[in-house]
């Protein structure tokens, strides 16, 4: 028999692993380049996060006509995900929007509530991306799901006190933004660390830019990260965070076009695609917007044998 | 690859000079860069350049397919990880057609898959090759289906059959297309790769365990087949990722010649078939053949392709110009930005959020960004203003110019330049909804 050497890495580091929620749940925990068992065979299985909005304007319609009526309420929205096996809600209170419905911390801090009374599932949740306004809302959804481990999302280098700060007072994690750079990753891993958060409660998200629109920047950015955290970088040995909704951000991802075949199909494919480019470089948690590309996802890794 | 000390050992080392190098030393260091070849050398014997070839052999073996035109090449990667140079021969996808159809039906068949053709950021997406089925089981109706389809195209055809015999007339009759032959197997090895290494013809091997698949690349070499593509399976996404990068591992790192070729996936049709397409084409696929693809499911996975093929030192660059968005009329505002991909990218989709009608103009920065391009001279108002130029725009709008946020500096300048007045945007291409529904228009 032809002898074939085994490539086997000896990694000299390993990525945190958090509990969530009521603590049935964990985030990372890679000891290896994913999905390769014979480097790790206690391989995690990446976490999927459903989204659900709470302010319809501009969502798109293939989503909204899967949800149909319970897409009006985030806790029935979210028990949909629940029941199509995600393992958290990626709640973002977009109508606190001055521009939209302009609705207060505490408002919507009941809404995030609502949903984890309804699911029992941990949160990540974003506000609607003013950080004045963000830092408000994160302090009132950080009490009102004190004790339901969530992720506060997100906060960047001029702007993380605050979230930092609530996320410490009731032991949730934050969700630390770069744009796309390693480096940059790993400053704010550094800034949250000094400023008193723990690693375990820090989770990383270094922008996954989708297919057709970057999406080659964020795969090598993603696999230099794991790479330098296996070879022991301490500071980037958190879990990362990838979003994939943002596929549908791409004009050719659900338009209609003649030549470009069936939208809803297409768009399913679009976030797959940019999915499971994260999950090959890195990703341990996955944001997803659209209903059939969860099912293709969430078969992908069964396929892959993540968690086995 | 040999090093320069490893070559310099089989040099005379009389620095004669006449290799064209000023020392023995001087060239070794050239060939370690693969910028010489030791046919320079008068003096170095025979059996010293065989040793040097061997180990200078490209750790995955280069395949082309194909004659002419719709040729490709495969194989010839020297990394695992894209950040590390780049990938070099993207991925070439096959479609599967069926011998047993009637020749109009196979023509009309084939014709829709040429139809299928996408535009994206100046390149064309289209199917790379035809996969000629032996399902009739009989030699001669592939041969007349591979030269039905090699007469309407360009394209490269692949023939698959269960034994050299039922490839053989089909392989005669296109040798000089140079398909490629599918698929040795431990059973038929030995005819396929004797009728590979007569016809000069690529060759592809499958069996789904890395010692077997070894084994059957050692007996094709040995019967003189030396073009091969390497079929590991496609049972789940976990074998071919875990075959795939074992034996491209082994290829580059451990410097193992067994499985140092293109390696190829059938995927089938439908859902899985586009799961491990995706796959394969991230994780060191050369080729993969579909049973069927439709539009919806082609665009995404040759996006996918044509982002992760992009040279991590070269970025993806729109062409310079002038972008209607929203379908903007003569009084629309007249927004710029940089010709890098990204930023058009970013800026495109968040103007089309707004869906307030814009001209969005493409200013040629060389692929750099807005504050890099600016700091770098490239994007200084005077490119602006001969951009505007180049394509009329301002000829044929009458709206505001508005200048990105970050080079608000620009603007006193290029108000002069263009006599027009220049607004200055946001800092963030996020914000530009909010911008321009305050702007009114």
């Amino acid at each position: 028999m032809a002898k074939v050497p085994m490539p086997k890495e000896k990694w000299s580091g390993a990525i945190t692993s958090a509990a969530l929620g009521d603590g049935s749940v964990r985030i990372g925990g890679a000891k290896g380049m994913p999905f390769l068992a014979f480097e790790d065979p206690d391989m995690p299985r990446p976490l999927l996060a459903g989204e659900v909005v709470d302010d319809l304007e501009d969502f798109p319609s293939i989503v909204l006509d899967f949800f149909g009526e319970d897409a009006e309420d985030p806790a029935a929205w979210a028990q949909r995900w629940k029941e199509m096996g995600a393992d958290l809600v990626c709640l973002r209170l977009l109508s606190t929007d001055p521009d939209r419905r302009d609705r207060s911390p505490e408002e919507a801090a009941a809404v995030a509530r609502s949903v984890a009374d309804a699911t029992g599932m941990p949160l990540i949740v974003y506000g609607c991306g003013l950080p004045e306004k963000d830092a408000a809302v994160m302090e009132a959804v950080s009490a009102a799901l004190a004790g339901h481990r969530s992720i506060l999302a997100y906060v960047e280098e001029d702007s993380y006190k605050r979230i930092s700060s609530a996320a410490i007072a009731n032991k949730h994690a934050v969700l630390a933004f770069s744009n796309l750079d390693i480096n940059l990753a790993k400053q704010m891993n550094i800034l949250l660390s000094d400023f008193g958060v723990q690693r375990e409660d820090i989770v990383m998200d270094p922008l996954m830019a989708p297919l057709g629109m970057g999406l080659e920047y964020s795969y090598s950015v993603n696999e230099r990260i794991r790479l330098a955290a296996l070879n022991g970088d301490r500071m980037l040995q958190v879990p990362m965070v990838c979003d994939a909704s943002q596929a549908w951000q791409v004009r050719d991802c659900a338009e209609e076009e003649e030549g470009l075949g069936d939208p809803v199909e297409r768009s399913a494919w679009w976030e797959f695609g940019t999915a499971l480019a994260a999950l090959l470089s890195g990703a341990d948690m996955l944001i997803v917007r659209g209903p059939y590309a969860m099912q293709l996802i969430k078969e992908a890794i069964d396929d892959l044998g993540g968690g086995a | 690859m040999p090093t320069a000390i490893e070559y310099f050992k089989f040099l005379p080392k009389t620095n004669c000079g006449e290799c064209g190098h000023p020392t023995c030393l001087a060239f070794a260091m050239q060939l370690a860069n693969q910028k010489a070849s030791v046919e320079e050398c008068p003096y170095v014997d025979e059996e010293a350049k065989r040793t040097l070839q061997e180990s200078s052999a490209p750790p995955v073996r280069g395949v082309t397919v194909g004659a002419g035109e719709g040729s490709f090449r495969m194989g010839e990667e020297t990394v695992l990880y894209r950040h590390e140079r780049r990938f070099v021969n993207p991925t070439a996808y096959a479609v599967a057609i069926p011998d047993v159809l009637p020749a109009e039906q196979l023509k009309a068949l084939a014709q829709s898959y040429l139809d299928m053709s996408f535009e994206r950021v100046g390149m064309t997406f289209d199917i790379d090759m035809f996969a000629v089925f032996n399902a009739s089981g009989d030699a001669e109706r592939l041969r007349s289906a591979a030269v039905a389809l090699d007469g309407m195209c360009s394209k490269p055809l692949m023939l698959i059959g269960a034994g050299a015999e039922d490839l053989r007339p089909a392989a005669e009759a296109l040798q000089a297309s140079r398909p490629l032959l599918y698929g040795a197997d431990k059973g038929s090895i030995s005819s396929m790769a004797a009728l590979a290494a007569e016809l000069g013809l690529p060759l592809a091997l499958r069996d789904g365990s890395l010692e077997g698949m070894a084994e059957l690349v050692e007996a094709a070499r040995g019967q003189g087949a030396e073009d091969l593509v390497l079929d590991l399976g496609s049972d789940s996404m976990r074998h071919v990722l875990e075959r795939n990068t074992v034996a491209r591992k082994a290829s580059l790192k451990r410097s193992f010649k067994g499985l140092g070729y293109p390696l190829m996936n059938l995927v089938g049709s439908g859902e899985e078939a586009m799961k491990l397409a995706m796959l394969s084409t991230m994780k060191y696929g050369s080729l993969v053949v579909f049973d069927s693809l439709e539009p919806q499911q082609a665009l995404p996975l040759m996006t996918l392709r044509q982002n992760i093929y992009t040279d991590p030192q070269v970025p993806i660059q729109v062409k310079q110009g002038l972008y209607p968005i929203n379908g903007p009329g003569e009084d629309s505002p007249l927004l710029f930005t940089t010709n890098f991909s990204l930023t058009y990218f970013t800026v495109r989709a968040d103007i089309e959020k707004s869906r307030i009608p814009v001209w969005l103009q493409v200013v040629d920065t060389e692929g750099l960004s807005v504050l890099t391009a600016y700091a770098a001279n490239k994007f200084g108002h005077e490119h602006v203003a001969a951009a505007f130029e180049a394509s009329s725009a301002l000829e044929s709008t009458s709206g505001p110019v508005v200048a990105p946020g970050m080079v608000a500096k620009m603007s006193g300048k290029l108000e002069e330049a263009v006599g027009r007045k220049v607004l200055v945007g946001p800092m963030e291409s996020g914000s530009l909804p909010k911008f321009l529904k305050n702007l009114g228009v």
